[in-house]
């Protein structure tokens, strides 16, 4: 899905870090290479590091991608207000580009198929 | 439509803030009755222009917005020594009182917005009869912090880009791809400081629990709106805030988030323009002697 969106990819283009996306109960090791996904593999994995993690419910991430979410599940600070997704570790890489993990954790929003 | 210039005239006034002489920017159209627009914190008065220009409103309103001292077009005060900047209830109080009296107001409507929303509160609690009526959008006498305000000015974060993205959440998904963009370009031309600066009020000097009982709806009528996607401050938070004060009008807007004003001003246009105009009627009323 990124591969569809150039855009975002260049607006990501300062960014390389490793982080913790996903459900919270089986989140994704995320490699993000100058603004480009080059690895996804599902936790755990043995000794690996990332530097933040934003994880939340299953039916949260299910609200947040509906194709027109309701409100209070539309944002990811929205969801961590609600306390139905959490944000930990080192904050930094997630703060310089808020809107690029907004944008990115929304993609599955517009994926073909889906209703608009 | 090239050539079409619109109805929009923006000047400067003087105006004494706490002994010192601030330059404010501001806009305005129309005539009658005078509607006093507050931005919310880190932006400016932009975010009125669709209200600004709005042909029937401005039939019966002389509608003004302006930009709060080191916000758009109207500079720090001269004194700044680059200090942080903090804003408090009571110089923003005392700054909308100084700028309704250097323009000669009659008792204006004021309508402010989040930080605005919170302040009209403020309004009614100390200065009610000063005003034809209040309207407190995106108002609450408290809500639930959802980030560190540190986060909003330091160097190795671009503030710009934080402080629109951060607030990106807050613009109901419904809202024109141009009017969101255009909410949070204010955001991206804030000054350094300022947006955290504006939340020293709202976080921690402008709590106003347990101050509301006093207010005096009768004296001054008092409407609360807010839009069903503000998760900062929620329709719970604003719910709670009217239920305290006798008398209050509450609205919960469907499709509109925490900038109703500039992220979808037709859908805002609904909600409003029946409040301006029971405002205008009410106020008929009182010139007729004639009270309901």
């Amino acid at each position: 899905m990124l591969g569809r969106t150039p855009d975002l990819v260049v607006r990501g283009r300062m960014l390389t870090c490793d982080c913790l996306l996903g459900p919270a109960d089986h989140p994704f090791h995320v490699s993000i290479r100058e603004g480009a996904i080059v690895d996804m593999t599902a936790a755990p994995v043995l000794m690996r590091s990332w530097r933040f993690a934003f994880r939340a419910s299953s039916a949260a991430w299910a609200e947040y991608w509906q194709p027109m979410p309701r409100p209070g599940w539309h944002d990811l600070l929205a969801l961590t207000k609600r306390k139905e997704a959490s944000l930990e570790g080192d904050l930094h890489p997630f703060m310089t580009h808020l809107q690029y993990f907004k944008d990115l954790l929304a993609l599955p929003r517009f994926a073909p198929g889906r209703a608009a | 439509m090239s050539g079409a210039i619109e109805p929009i005239a923006g000047r400067y006034v003087h105006v004494d803030v706490g002994g010192e002489n601030c330059r404010i920017y501001f806009e305005e159209n129309g005539a009658g009755i005078p509607l006093v627009c507050l931005h919310t914190a880190g932006s400016d008065g932009r975010q009125w222009r669709h209200l600004l220009a709005d042909e029937e409103l401005a039939r019966h309103f002389r509608i003004i917005a302006f930009d709060m001292p080191w916000h758009g077009k109207s500079n720090p005060p001269e004194s700044w020594d680059g200090s942080e900047y903090r804003l408090t209830t009571a110089r923003y109080t005392e700054t909308i009182l100084a700028f309704c009296r250097a323009l000669r107001l009659d008792k204006p409507v004021v309508m402010g917005c989040s930080i605005g929303g919170r302040i009209v509160l403020n309004l009614a609690i100390e200065h009610a009869s000063e005003f034809r009526a209040l309207i407190g959008l995106e108002a609450a006498d408290f809500q639930a912090p959802w980030y560190d305000t540190s986060w909003l000015n330091r160097p190795d974060v671009h503030g710009g880009e934080v402080c629109a993205a951060l607030v990106s959440g807050l613009i109901a998904p419904q809202s024109p791809k141009a009017a969101r963009a255009e909410t949070l370009w204010c955001y991206k031309q804030g000054g350094p400081g300022v947006f955290k600066g504006d939340l020293y009020f709202y976080r921690v000097d402008g709590d106003l629990r347990g101050r509301l009982e006093g207010i005096d709806t009768a004296a001054c009528p008092l409407y609360l709106l807010t839009g069903e996607y503000d998760f900062s401050c929620t329709p719970e938070d604003t719910v709670r805030t009217a239920a305290a004060i006798q008398g209050a009008h509450v609205t919960i807007m469907e499709q509109l988030g925490h900038f109703p004003m500039s992220e979808n001003p037709a859908q805002f246009r609904r909600y409003i323009a029946p409040v301006l105009d029971q405002i205008r009627n009410h106020s008929k009323s009182d010139k007729q002697g004639v009270h309901s």
